[in-house]
């Protein structure tokens, strides 16, 4: 505690160190731990039944497998786009910087309802891709992954676009100079200063599409045991007046979640470490 | 390893970077690049590196065309201004780069490049720290670095972008003796930019001076101070003063006062820049019967000479002098500011004005008041 009481040139420290916890408890706390109380009303085996119903347990392998790979694709394309918006102008630049950002602003259900249309199988983009390559898009997982990428999308872009305005191009021809190839400088110079930016993305990405509901539930088509993400599970149970139930798997998800984006901030401090950005 | 600039010209929009420049650059010199903010000369040492195109022109590296050749193939070292250390990698890792990056076939093994790396850290004296990251070495500290780092791939030409542009004075004075020292050890062909004169004269074999894309005069440090040979390089190098007036005979006519030129005798008028080094100007009485009228606005008498700044009058206001006594002579004669007195220089040197260099010493001579 002595390190609390340490001299400091920046004043307020006990007074916003109180706001955001007494800000942190009201906003946050308070309700997630509402879940959890809620929740102790079931027994552990009841809990347990409730957790674990095959349904229920087919919902988190697509929930959280769908939401990682989409996380993981607005990874490497968000990076792209960034570095383009970056790196080179164009005309039209403004107005590719300001889209990247609808994802955000449009009502959810406007996109899902938008991404069914466009890839059900007498939609536009729906008809091709099952006429040519035979893959239904729509009312199945890929159609899933579809919409949590679109929503994803914004989070890498806009956590690495600003990293990468900072990174000087003095950089790169540094490493060109002394004889890196393109790929090399890429490699071994841009990525590793970019990389806690590409993670903080993807946490972002991920995070958001577990929690996904609204544009995913028109194209996801709801088949039980193949389409149902987990969102749509508590849902349901809410429509069975199953308050508890719901409860119960918010908890899970709510648990499972708190994880992996712990695992994702101590692999950050751990690369920051290794980078020497700690030192 | 030489280097030969073949009417280099580049341009960016309307404005000329590099206006056809040709340059000779012969093996193991140290040369400077001097000049302005915006004369050209950062783009000219880029577009020798291959880090910038030229719009047309040639570099000839050991006499081979290099024009086309990629800066990742051009073998040249370059150092940057802020350093451009990898803040991800430790400092070995810096300055092992170079050799990491060579292909396989090359690259030599783990052991020989720790054998380099710790040479080269020796080299510039800091091989104590080569387990620290870039942000904890001191600004000097990080340049050495990043010049180990380009000579650790063994380049045949140095370039060097304002090397001590960001340190403080203490620690530019301290490195650049160490460049040349370290210079004279290795013998590379080096060409490091400044717009420090200072810096340029003391440490370069050989000074280019280059204004507005145009190289003004190129020589050692003795011929461009002792003998310039334009307007330009004369106020460029040192503290000057300059006199516009009209030369006739032996006389320069400023304004409706004269003073004797000390040049060969004039058989026409011509309208002139007359330029004078500090030491050059003697203070004399108000009421001698040359000499341009001025009035003492500062005496600064610390160190071995005394400093004397004016403020010119009738004609010339608005102009500024500045003249350097002895001490000797400053105890002779009583010197109060506001006091009024004229100028007499005891040598001139005369340029025409011509309309283009008019611009430019104007330019010039406002920058110097």
């Amino acid at each position: 505690m002595n390190t609390l009481r340490q001299f400091s040139v920046l004043p307020g420290f006990g007074l916003s160190l109180g706001y955001t916890l007494v800000y942190l408890s009201l906003i946050v706390l308070v309700p997630i731990s509402a879940i959890f109380i809620f929740t102790s009303q079931l027994s552990l085996s009841e809990y347990w039944q409730v957790v674990t119903s095959p349904r229920v347990m087919a919902s988190y392998q697509l929930s959280f497998g769908t939401s990682f790979l989409a996380a993981a694709i607005n990874a490497v394309f968000g990076v792209l786009l960034a570095w383009c918006l970056v790196r080179y102008s164009f005309p039209g630049k403004r107005i590719v910087d300001a889209l990247i950002d609808l994802p955000f602003a449009l009502p959810t259900a406007v996109a899902g309802i938008a991404l069914t249309a466009l890839y059900a199988q007498n939609g536009w983009l729906g008809q091709i891709i099952e006429g040519y390559f035979g893959i239904k898009v729509a009312f199945t997982p890929i159609g899933i992954l579809i919409a949590l990428v679109f929503i994803g999308l914004p989070f890498v872009v806009r956590t690495v676009q600003p990293v990468l305005e900072e990174i000087d191009t003095e950089l790169e021809e540094a490493a060109s100079s002394l004889g890196a190839s393109r790929w090399q400088a890429c490699h071994y110079v841009v990525l590793p200063v970019l990389l806690p930016a590409i993670m903080t993305g993807f946490a972002l990405a991920f995070a958001r599409a577990v929690g996904e509901y609204g544009s995913v539930i028109f194209i996801a088509g709801n088949i039980p045991m193949v389409s149902e993400i987990t969102p749509l599970m508590i849902i349901s149970k809410l429509e069975q007046y199953d308050y508890t139930g719901a409860t119960a798997i918010a908890s899970v998800m709510l648990i499972v979640s708190f994880i992996l984006l712990l695992l994702i901030n101590l692999l950050q401090s751990w690369t920051a470490k290794q980078t020497g950005r700690n030192a | 390893m030489s280097i030969n600039v073949n009417n280099i010209h580049k341009q960016f929009g309307e404005f000329t970077a590099l206006n056809d420049i040709s340059l000779d650059f012969p093996s193991g010199e140290l040369v400077a690049l001097l000049g302005p903010s915006g004369c050209g000369k950062t783009t000219l040492l880029r577009i020798i590196a291959g880090l910038e195109q030229a719009d047309h022109g040639d570099i000839i590296l050991d006499g081979e065309n290099a024009s086309n050749t990629h800066v990742r193939d051009r073998q040249v070292g370059f150092v940057f201004q802020h350093y451009a250390l990898f803040k991800h990698m430790t400092i070995f890792d810096n300055v092992a780069f170079g050799l990491r990056m060579k292909p396989k076939a090359q690259r030599p093994s783990e052991s020989k490049i720790r054998e380099k790396v710790l040479s080269l850290l020796h080299l510039v004296q800091l091989d104590w720290l080569a387990d620290r990251f870039p942000a904890q070495l001191s600004g000097g500290q990080r340049q050495r670095i990043a010049l180990a780092r380009a000579l650790a791939v063994e380049p045949r030409v140095l370039l060097l972008d304002e090397p001590f542009g960001a340190l403080d004075a203490k620690v530019r004075k301290e490195l650049r003796r160490w460049l040349r020292k370290l210079h004279d050890e290795l013998h590379i062909t080096s060409i490091f930019v400044t717009h420090d004169q200072e810096e340029a004269l003391e440490v370069a074999d050989r000074v280019v001076l280059m204004d507005h894309g145009k190289v003004e005069q190129v020589g050692t440090p003795e011929a461009v101070y002792n003998h310039p040979q334009t307007p330009f390089v004369y106020s460029f190098l040192g503290s000057v003063n300059v006199f516009h007036g009209r030369a006739e005979q032996e006389h320069l006519q400023v304004g409706n006062e004269q003073l004797r030129h000390h040049n060969e005798p004039y058989g026409y008028a011509e309208d002139v820049f007359a330029f004078a080094r500090p030491h050059e100007l003697k203070i004399v009485d108000n009421n001698h019967h040359e000499g341009v009228s001025a009035r003492i606005s500062r005496v600064l008498s610390f160190g071995i000479e005394t400093k004397v700044e004016l403020d010119g009058l009738n004609e010339s206001s608005g102009q500024h002098y500045e003249v350097h006594l002895s001490q000797q002579q400053r105890k002779t004669q009583p010197l109060h500011i506001g006091q009024m007195v004229k100028l007499v220089p005891s040598a001139l040197a005369l340029f025409p004005r011509e309309l283009e260099t008019s611009a430019q010493a104007q330019r010039l001579s406002e920058q110097q008041g």
